[in-house]
């Protein structure tokens, strides 16, 4: 059983589902959309994120570094990322607490152990888990396994939150343990899809009409990018395929671009391509959100 | 609101609080009298009935409650006997540029001529003062702890239904009937149970006089009044006026005003800690409410209007003048009367009923400092309210704070209150567990925890002052295990805990002797017969508090110590002693360290909880059941007013990264900035501590609007409180304000002249803070929803 990375464990979420729940986001992804707001989730290796424009070059990291990765240059460190291990122990002597390690693997018990931690708001509120990612669905599916039936065991409630695009196989053993799927779609067109997420859409299609069939609970959550996919015909499109596939879900989520992660691409060294994307304007959410109505959608939201 | 509540609110908030000399030189008068020839408890009884046959009345045009404790809102009486300020104490409230007391030319000279040669000889502060040991004096100067008694009395007291069940006339009948019983041969307390039953019938005379003194002013002026409206009023005011205070109210109007007049009393005859508050306010007015409905005589818009009227009353009472140490732990206007709404009835079933409801629309359209408004939610509270409360408290301005009946309940059947008294008690001040009408529950002083660790690791010498302040113990290096230094901070408490106690000994001593409160003592309930005094132990219970602050301070720092110095052995316990003497400069390791990469309280952290716990515990077993003077004892509660700014004051910098002189944690809340994981940790974390063995403890969250935006917001902001009472969690507060709202408000305070923030257990005005509480709200972590 190979242990998943995790990025981020947060508390007291409450727009991925019903009450206050608990996200895991697990470290690793088959996309690669280049507007998504957690790019550290995409690789499935463990990364180190660095805030360069904080740096002072003090070189305290230098000296903790066990593989002479880190140097100075123009008063900043540069890490030589063939020689980084990502073993971390630069993290405490960093004066500035700008090099964290993204992604701790964790045991199944040590997992349990976190989420359990807030029970008492998941009966209070009616919440529960929720598993992020990243896509979690590509994560080990014995460990998943074990996860979702002790959880189940426990009564707590769990949502996975996926892009669709993993084995049937893996939803098949994973259903009987998930209250609601919630489900990204982004494109109908399948170039489109290939050419924004490096990925055909056919896999996620099907599987979304497959778990629709096996009266799954789902949240149908579309991220508005004006640049990708946010012209009248586009969205016509995913109305029509949903109402078409007779998919009712409970939810629709019409969830506008945002650039709030433009700091993490800097801090992964990568480049932010944010001159591609844009946020639509209100009006033309609520032309959408419309759209949605017309189409037999009753419950459509502007957000998460 | 209603054009008469808008313009009675435009007095309230815009007039300049200012000082009021009549009282003070009408008790004295009064003393200068008396003083050969009666006893002490007849005394102030005599002093408070010159005053209300002679003190200025004021009666406001729209006005329907009737009384101030001065001549006119906002005036603010002295009380020498207690604090007898010196012509710089004057002049110092008059310049200082927060919580002023506005003083006319003339007063300062008749303080001078009139006032110190009397008082300054006699008033309580100068006797507490010259029976103090050096080391009670060195603590208190080093802010080890602070005093409450020292310029204000024995208080945290509240109404219960006795109020509105007997008229004054009544009432007298009853001492009568306890004069009659008094046994002056086989009771060698007789003739002292004699003087303090006569001192209340005194007292009850004094507030008759009072009420006919209004009812023929309120004729007078209805004769003279020629809008016939108002004419009208004017007469009903007489009229309620010459039913209470003599009688029994029946009517919701007239129980309103018995009320106010009630609370004049109280709140003249002494200055008590947190006034005087009429508690469980909705349970006790239903019947009449109802009753007014049956009968045509009001309906539920007016009742409201009568409600405001109220509301007006308190805030027209700027707490007393404060100087010195005492102005630091409570820098505000505000008294403190913490209204209770909701709860349980004293049969233990929902409290909730149609008056609770106007008291949140009330409290939501007035907006005011004061009363402090507060809802008690128990398992049976209707989600519909508890809903309207939070819809009401994520506007931002702190009310209604947020209470845990079952907890309150379960902490005072804990400190031996029977289950019916119990039910009718509730919280006052800012979060302060009481039995009302059947207890005097004083808090004695707050008690600076980090500040002890600090002298610890000194050998016993504050490195402010350089004082030899607590026991030699060895140096911080000397201490070679985390148990040893524990051990050692351990005796540091009991050390300084004696010290306090023995100075309350004392005190509450010099407050039965010499300050009794007659008045006060004829409303709580076994005073009369037994004959004694509130001040002196005539209450049913009896308790003193001593509060704990800075448990997120002390936490984290013990944390850092114990993970750092002995766990990890990242640095010595020599460097960490340079690091903080010079307040981390020169020591950014260490710094981020502790910062940064140390468990830390707040976090649902275990390692960092249990110090917590160990620090609570330890505390909270030292203080539990030590006898008091008055029969009762000694509990601990976890608030600290404005004293965490203070307290930090005193401090060089602290092991967890906290700056010299920067406030510590206020609260049971976390560390400022300590806290990452999102409220549902910190309250997870806070409710390791055990809420229950405690007189009450005090949580702030801090939201930015967003997070409780929406319906989700609403909800999930109900069912977190929810869960924070499963867990036994004893208060919490919202402040919903973002950042930038706030730093906008401090450079440019005349724009935000409205803002209200939640402080400690009580909202201010953001204006009205100094610039480090400011700062020190600006930091506290927001809570995200994600």
């Amino acid at each position: 059983m190979k242990e998943p990375l995790i990025t981020d464990i947060q508390k007291y979420c409450i727009h991925d589902g019903h009450g206050i729940r608990t996200t895991v986001f697990f470290k690793g992804c088959p996309l690669s959309c280049g507007w998504c707001h957690n790019p550290e989730t995409q690789s499935f290796s463990r990364q180190l994120l660095f805030d360069e424009d904080k740096c002072r070059g003090c070189g305290a990291c230098i000296p903790a570094c066990q593989s002479n990765a880190i140097t100075l240059s123009k008063n900043k460190a540069v890490t030589n990322q063939q020689l980084c291990t990502v073993c971390g122990t630069c993290q405490e002597e960093c004066l500035g607490n700008l090099r964290i390690p993204s992604g701790n693997y964790y045991t199944v018990e040590e997992l349990q152990k976190e989420l359990e931690k807030d029970l008492v708001f998941y009966t209070t509120s009616g919440g529960g888990v929720t598993l992020s990612g990243g896509e979690v669905l590509l994560q080990d599916t014995e460990y998943l396994e074990q996860l979702l039936s002790y959880l189940a065991t426990k009564k707590i409630s769990v949502n996975i939150d996926t892009c669709g695009h993993a084995p049937r196989e893996v939803l098949q053993r994973l259903f009987p343990y998930v209250d609601t799927f919630l489900y990204d779609v982004k494109l109908m067109d399948p170039v489109l899809h290939k050419k924004f997420t490096g990925v055909d859409n056919r896999l996620l299609l099907d599987n979304l009409i497959w778990l629709n069939k096996q009266h799954a609970r789902l949240w149908i959550r579309i991220p508005v990018i004006v640049g990708v996919n946010s012209t009248l015909a586009q969205m016509e499109q995913i109305a029509f395929f949903l109402k078409s596939n007779e998919i009712h879900p409970e939810q629709i989520n019409l969830l506008p671009y945002h650039n709030t992660g433009r700091n993490k691409y800097n801090r992964l060294s990568r480049t932010y391509h944010d001159s591609d994307f844009e946020t639509p304007t209100n009006d033309e959410l609520e032309r959408f959100f419309l759209l949605f109505q017309e189409y037999g959608f009753a419950n459509v939201k502007i957000g998460g | 609101m209603k054009e008469r509540i808008q313009k009675l609110r435009k007095i309230s908030t815009e007039t300049p609080a200012h000082i009021d000399m009549e009282r003070a030189k009408l008790f004295t008068e009064s003393y200068k009298l008396h003083e050969a020839n009666v006893s002490i408890p007849e005394m102030r009884a005599l002093a408070l009935k010159h005053y209300f046959t002679n003190k200025t009345l004021y009666l406001g045009d729209g006005e329907l409650i009737v009384g101030e404790k001065g001549d006119s809102p906002l005036s603010s009486p002295t009380f020498p006997e207690l604090c007898c300020h010196t012509v710089d104490d004057l002049k110092i409230m008059n310049d200082r540029e927060l919580i002023s007391f506005k003083v006319k030319d003339e007063d300062y000279a008749f303080q001078e001529r009139d006032m110190i040669p009397f008082w300054e000889n006699r008033s309580i502060r100068t006797k507490i003062i010259a029976q103090m040991p050096d080391e009670w004096m060195n603590a208190y100067h080093s802010g080890i702890f602070t005093e409450f008694m020292e310029q204000r009395g024995p208080g945290h007291t509240v109404g219960s239904e006795n109020i509105y069940n007997k008229g004054f006339l009544e009432h007298k009948a009853d001492i009568k009937a306890a004069l009659s019983k008094l046994d002056f041969e086989k009771d060698p307390e007789a003739k002292s149970k004699e003087n303090e039953l006569k001192a209340m019938d005194i007292a009850c005379d004094a507030i008759l006089i009072l009420g006919r003194r209004y009812h023929d002013y309120a004729l007078y002026l209805a004769t003279e009044e020629q809008d016939p409206e108002r004419k009208a009023e004017l007469l009903q005011i007489a009229e309620n006026c010459s039913v209470v205070p003599a009688n029994r109210p029946q009517t919701m109007w007239q129980a309103l005003q018995m009320y106010w007049f009630v609370h004049l009393g109280v709140t003249t005859e002494l200055n008590p800690w947190d006034a005087y508050s009429p508690g469980r306010l909705d349970q006790h007015l239903i019947r009449f409410y109802e009753n007014d409905l049956k009968t045509d005589r009001i309906d539920r818009d007016k009742a409201k209007e009568l409600l405001e009227c109220l509301w007006i009353k308190f805030n027209n009472q700027p707490a007393p003048p404060k100087v010195g140490i005492t102005l630091k732990e409570s820098s505000t206007y505000t008294d403190f009367a913490n209204i209770n709404t909701g709860g349980i009835t004293p049969e233990g079933e929902d409290g909730v009923n149609e008056i609770s409801y106007l008291i949140l629309e009330c409290m939501d359209e007035m907006k005011l400092l004061q009363p402090s408004s507060n809802v008690q939610i128990s398992k049976k509270t209707p989600r519909d309210f508890l809903l309207k409360a939070c819809e009401i408290s994520r506007k931002g301005w702190g009310q209604p704070a947020f209470y845990n009946t079952e907890a309150v309940l379960l902490e005072l059947l804990n400190a031996g209150k029977s289950l019916e008294d119990a039910r009718k008690g509730g919280t006052s001040g800012c979060v302060e567990t009481g039995a009302f009408g059947n207890e005097a529950y004083i808090l004695t002083g707050y008690f600076n925890l980090p500040k002890i660790l600090e002298v610890t690791l000194f050998n016993g010498i504050d490195p402010v002052s350089g004082l030899q302040l607590g026991l030699p113990l060895g140096k911080a290096e000397d201490f070679t295990t985390y148990e040893a230094l524990f051990e050692a901070y351990q005796k540091q408490i009991d050390y300084f805990l004696a010290i306090k106690i023995q100075g309350n000994s004392t005190i509450e001593k010099i407050y039965a002797d010499f300050m009794p409160v007659p008045f006060l003592s004829v409303l709580t309930n076994d005073c009369i017969e037994r004959g004694k005094d509130y001040n002196a132990g005539g209450a049913r219970y009896n308790t003193s508090y001593i509060q704990g602050v800075g448990i997120g301070t002390i936490t984290d720092s013990l944390s850092a110590i114990k993970y750092n110095v002995y766990d990890k052995q990242k640095f010595s316990m020599a460097e960490l002693i340079q690091a903080l003497t010079s307040d981390f400069s020169g020591y950014d390791r260490i710094y981020n360290l502790v910062c940064n990469h140390t468990p830390k309280y707040g976090n649902d952290d275990e390692y960092a909880d249990a110090v917590m716990y160990s620090v609570f515990d330890y505390y909270c077993t030292s203080v539990t059941g030590r006898p008091n003077v008055r029969g009762g004892h000694y509990r601990v509660n976890m608030l600290p007013t404005t004293c965490h700014v203070y307290f930090g004051e005193v401090m060089i910098a602290s092991p967890n990264g906290r700056h010299a002189h920067k406030p510590v944690s206020e609260g049971i809340s976390p560390e400022k900035g300590a806290d990452t994981k999102g409220p549902t940790a910190v309250i997870k974390s806070t409710s390791k501590m055990d809420h229950l063995r405690t007189g009450g403890t005090l949580l702030n969250q801090k939201f930015t609007p967003s997070t409780v935006a929406g319906e989700q917001g609403l909800e999930q902001m109900a069912n977190l409180i929810r869960a924070y009472f499963s867990l036994d969690g004893h208060h919490i507060q919202f402040n919903v304000i973002d950042r930038q709202t706030l730093q906008e408000a401090q450079q440019h305070p005349e724009e935000y002249k409205d803002l209200i923030v939640r402080v400690a257990g009580y909202s201010d005005h953001f204006r009205n803070l100094s610039t480090a509480l400011q700062n020190e709200i600006i930091e506290r972590t927001e809570q995200c929803f994600h």
